[in-house]
């Protein structure tokens, strides 16, 4: 176990190179620069004086060797936008507004999607299984910037339960928890809905049956672990999408999260802060894909051989 | 008394296409201490049974209609759900088909096998799993104390049914239902579990339902007898006299299908050599051949074809397949498996190769290295005179049009979701034959026909058909290309002894019209000595005897051989009359 972790963390290196350099040139290669506005600076000379601060009038090569030098040493240098600011800084200050928000949203996801999904699996083709399943539907259509109005509009503006916006108490972690995790809920709900189908029509649940064992028993202790697999393996890349931050989500509830960060930086070809947030975004995913990998293989003794 | 009284038990399933009548109104007793048999072939309604007294048939789509089941006192049709949990699992225990799929992967084998004392409130953690070692022991499991602590995917087919029993039995439970425990298990491993389940039945006094679709282990095993055909029991009585003197017509056809050891009939009789339904008002009536005994008799008249020794079609030369077990991402191989080690063996045009051997002996490796679907490592394979060992796909090609094979499962080796002519015709436009798609489709409706089956069916998907017949399908699709050569691997293991007989028929039957030549790779020797002229046992990788099939049926050198021999059922009258007493 142990030594697979040191392997993936190994591979990780190599993987995050490639998507420091790709980032790094195709940035380069998209039109306009971090100094390209509306109204381009005029002044020739403070131009000049600008790309020079920021190392930008050296040939390409050094540049990158300059980057690739200072991300080696966890230095993902100034950014473009916020003046005077690292992008580490930056980085530091936002993610965990957004890391929050994700847990919120996971917590909520999780909690509705694995409670459908089951009542779905247990009560196949009744009300119980049409009712959350259409709701599952209709939240994998209805995208988070309708969903986050909508609940504005009901819970913040008509029942002034709420506040429409900001990140202050408790409170205002609600509604986008609701939205956000809203979404994440119906997946999760059709995931755990298909694994326990399929679990619940193996032969050894009959056995378990056959034992003498309660419904209650078979179900939770004979026909989670199993169905519960694909749902696992759907909730890394979930859950480093949710606490890397939702440009939408934080945009409607006026969030100063990474995730705004992540897409005003595109816009403003901010590039440091670019390739620093796609990086960031890049080694959650790796390390929460290391963490279901781990968690499926406690899971499921099956794998642990290989 | 008797322990259990089922009477007039109709268990329906309520489907779309209209009521299926698994169970309808049979009655029958089990005697305490005594061994049960309930034989039929698939769909005649034997596991929907015991399904139904155990409380685990899924309703809907099922449904008991009517019936009741006394077991000391409690009727098991009737009782409230609660009061049948109490007795299922700690006075009636079941044991299943498939030992691969019936234990849970994700749990420890100690803790299901400790279960059944727990959720019975019959031991404390400690006890149980003291008393769950002693069982395994018991059940002719070394070193239980260390591997009951492993997980199911680290034993054996045949352990993990020897784990099941220990499972079923662990409560000293009054009665045990069997449902086809063997059925999924090699012929050695079937024998061993057919004595354990003796012994075990015999030490501990339990009264036993046991259900297959095989006489012979019914002959080896069973005390009184039930013969169910179509959701009826058509016969029953004790052993001795179903099968000294079988009365239904269905019971005869299936005690004439088995292949046995000691008959020489060319083609074997079916069910429906000695059976007759005829549809009359609705209702299916079952009557007996007028002509059965003659028609028997003229199949032993049935003469092989001629064999040309000197004309071989294949030649096979010290072949060796390894493969290399990786022991982890840094590291190179470990070790080195030699599935196939090094053998040699001819087979002339027109015959049969019969191989044999227990599973992962190496015959299903050596029968994909001659088609080069695995690599061989080492060694010669000529194929009508031509060297084709280590061809690769482009090479063997031209090739696969004259090599063909048929697998064991029909169930998984159908694509589903294409129609039954999709797959018939998608390796003859292939191969470029016929020119045109409908000239594609009347030969393989041609080759339906020539399989026994519907030309009609050509636009039906493989769910819609039984095992037995998807099986010929697939006997037609590697006709299709016209081939000299067919591998069959282990092609009838997966089917009842009725159905085996009329796909092995139809083999032998399209031998000898198409003079095919066939390795046929089983292991089971009763169902090799009927089809092959030569034969060849592996272990290990390599072949120890190989020969004449009737030599070595009558004269094995090796203990190996014999051994594999003597796990045939013995199911003649003499040896149940010395067996009852």
């Amino acid at each position: 176990m142990w030594k697979l972790i040191a392997f993936r963390l190994l591979k990780a290196i190599p993987v995050l190179l490639i998507v420091a350099t790709l980032t790094f040139f195709m940035l380069r290669l998209t039109k306009g620069g971090p100094f390209d506005q509306e109204k381009p600076i005029q002044d020739e000379a403070i131009r000049k004086q600008l790309l020079a601060h920021y190392g930008m009038d050296k040939p390409l090569s050094s540049q990158y060797l300059d980057f690739i030098k200072n991300l080696v040493q966890g230095d993902l240098g100034p950014s473009f936008k916020h003046q005077g600011r690292q992008v580490n800084e930056v980085i530091a200050e936002a993610f965990p507004r957004s890391a929050e928000l994700g847990l919120w949203s996971l917590a909520v996801a999780m909690a509705l999607g694995l409670a459908a999904g089951l009542i779905a699996s247990l009560k196949k083709n009744s009300f119980l299984d049409y009712c959350p399943m259409a709701l599952a539907m209709i939240g994998i259509c209805v995208p988070t910037f309708v969903m986050g109005p909508l609940l504005i509009l009901s819970f913040s503006l008509e029942l002034e339960w709420f506040n429409a916006s900001g990140w202050n108490s408790l409170k205002d972690r609600i509604l986008p928890a609701l939205t956000l995790g809203g979404a994440y809920a119906a997946y999760i709900a059709r995931l755990t809905r298909g694994g326990m189908l399929e679990v619940l029509s193996q032969d050894y649940i009959r056995t378990a049956h056959a034992k003498g064992a309660s419904p209650a028993r078979v179900i939770l202790h004979h026909g989670l672990r199993g169905g519960l697999l694909p749902v696992v393996a759907f909730l890394g890349p979930a859950a480093a999408g949710l606490l890397a931050g939702s440009f939408v989500v934080e945009t409607i509830f006026q969030i100063p999260g990474l995730g705004r960060h992540f897409v005003e930086a595109a816009f403003n070809r901010d590039y440091t802060m670019v390739t620093g947030t796609v990086l960031f975004f890049a080694t959650l995913i790796i390390l929460f894909n290391l963490i279901v990998d781990v968690v499926q293989i406690w899971l499921n003794p099956r794998l642990r051989s290989t | 008394m008797a322990i259990l009284e089922v009477e007039n038990l109709k268990t329906w399933f309520h489907t779309r296409d209209g009521v299926v009548k698994a169970v309808d109104g049979i009655s029958f007793d089990l005697a305490p201490g005594k061994i049960l048999g309930i034989v039929g072939e698939s769909g005649s309604g034997k596991s929907v049974t015991v399904h139904s007294l155990m409380g685990l048939v899924p309703q809907p789509p099922g449904r008991i209609e009517d019936g009741s089941a006394h077991f000391d006192g409690s009727d098991l049709i009737r009782c409230a759900p609660r009061e049948l949990r109490a007795i299922r699992g700690k006075r009636i225990a079941m044991i299943f088909q498939d030992p691969m799929t019936s234990l849970n992967p994700y749990l420890r084998i100690s803790e299901q096998l400790i279960e059944p004392l727990l959720i019975h409130g019959l031991a404390e953690r400690e006890q149980a799993l003291k008393k769950a070692i002693a069982m395994l022991e018991k059940v002719g499991i070394r070193d239980a104390a260390e591997r009951i602590h492993s997980y199911p995917h680290e034993f054996s087919g045949g352990m993990r049914q020897r784990v099941m029993i220990a499972m079923a039995l662990i409560t000293d439970p009054e009665m045990l239902i069997a449902d086809e425990p063997t059925t999924a298990l090699d012929v050695t491993v079937q024998a061993q579990i057919l004595r354990l389940l003796k012994e075990l039945q015999a030490d501990l006094g339990v009264s036993v339902i046991f259900i297959t679709h095989d006489l012979g282990v019914i002959a080896e095993l069973a005390d009184r007898v039930v013969v169910m055909y179509r959701g009826h029991i058509v016969e029953q009585g004790d052993v001795l006299s179903i099968f000294d003197h079988p009365q239904h017509p269905y019971t005869k056809g299936l005690l004439a299908c088995r292949p046995r050891l000691e008959s020489t009939f060319k083609v074997l009789p079916t069910v429906s050599d000695y059976l007759d339904e005829m549809e009359v008002g609705g209702q299916v009536e079952l009557s007996e051949k007028p002509d059965a005994a003659a028609h028997i008799e003229s199949l032993q008249q049935v003469a092989d074809s001629e064999i040309d020794e000197n004309d071989l079609l294949l030649e096979v030369r010290g072949l060796q397949v390894h493969f290399s077990e990786r022991a982890g991402f840094f590291f190179g191989p470990k070790g080195l498996v030699k599935a196939v080690d090094g053998i040699s063996f001819t087979v002339p045009r027109g015959s049969t190769l019969g191989l044999v051997g227990e599973s992962g002996c190496g015959k299903t490796t050596t029968g994909r290295a001659i088609l080069n679907l695995v690599a061989p490592t080492e060694g010669s394979v000529q194929f009508d005179g031509q060297e084709i060992a280590g061809f690769d796909a482009a090479a063997m090609l031209p090739l696969r049009k004259r090599m063909q094979i048929i697998f064991q499962d029909p169930y998984s080796s159908l694509n589903p979701r294409l129609t039954i002519e999709q797959a018939l015709t998608e390796p003859m436009s292939v191969h470029g034959i016929g020119r045109h798609h409908a000239e594609r489709r009347d030969r393989a409706a041609a080759l339906l026909d020539e399989v026994g089956l519907d030309a009609r069916f050509l636009r039906r998907y493989p769910h819609e058909f039984s095992g037995g017949q998807r099986q010929r399908i697939c006997v037609a699709r590697a006709l299709s290309l016209e081939p000299e050569f067919i591998l069959c691997d282990e092609a009838v293991s997966a089917m009842d002894v009725s159905v085996q007989a009329q796909v092995l028929n139809l083999l032998k039957e399209l031998q000898l019209r198409r003079n095919l030549t066939y390795i046929f790779i089983s292991h089971d020797l009763s169902v090799v000595k009927f089809m092959a002229d030569t034969m060849a046992v592996m272990e290990g990788g390599r072949i120890i005897e190989q020969g004449n099939a009737e030599e070595i049926y009558a004269n094995p050198s090796e203990a190996y051989t014999r051994r594999l021999i003597d796990a045939i059922p013995r199911d003649s009258v003499s040896f149940i009359r010395e067996r009852v007493g």
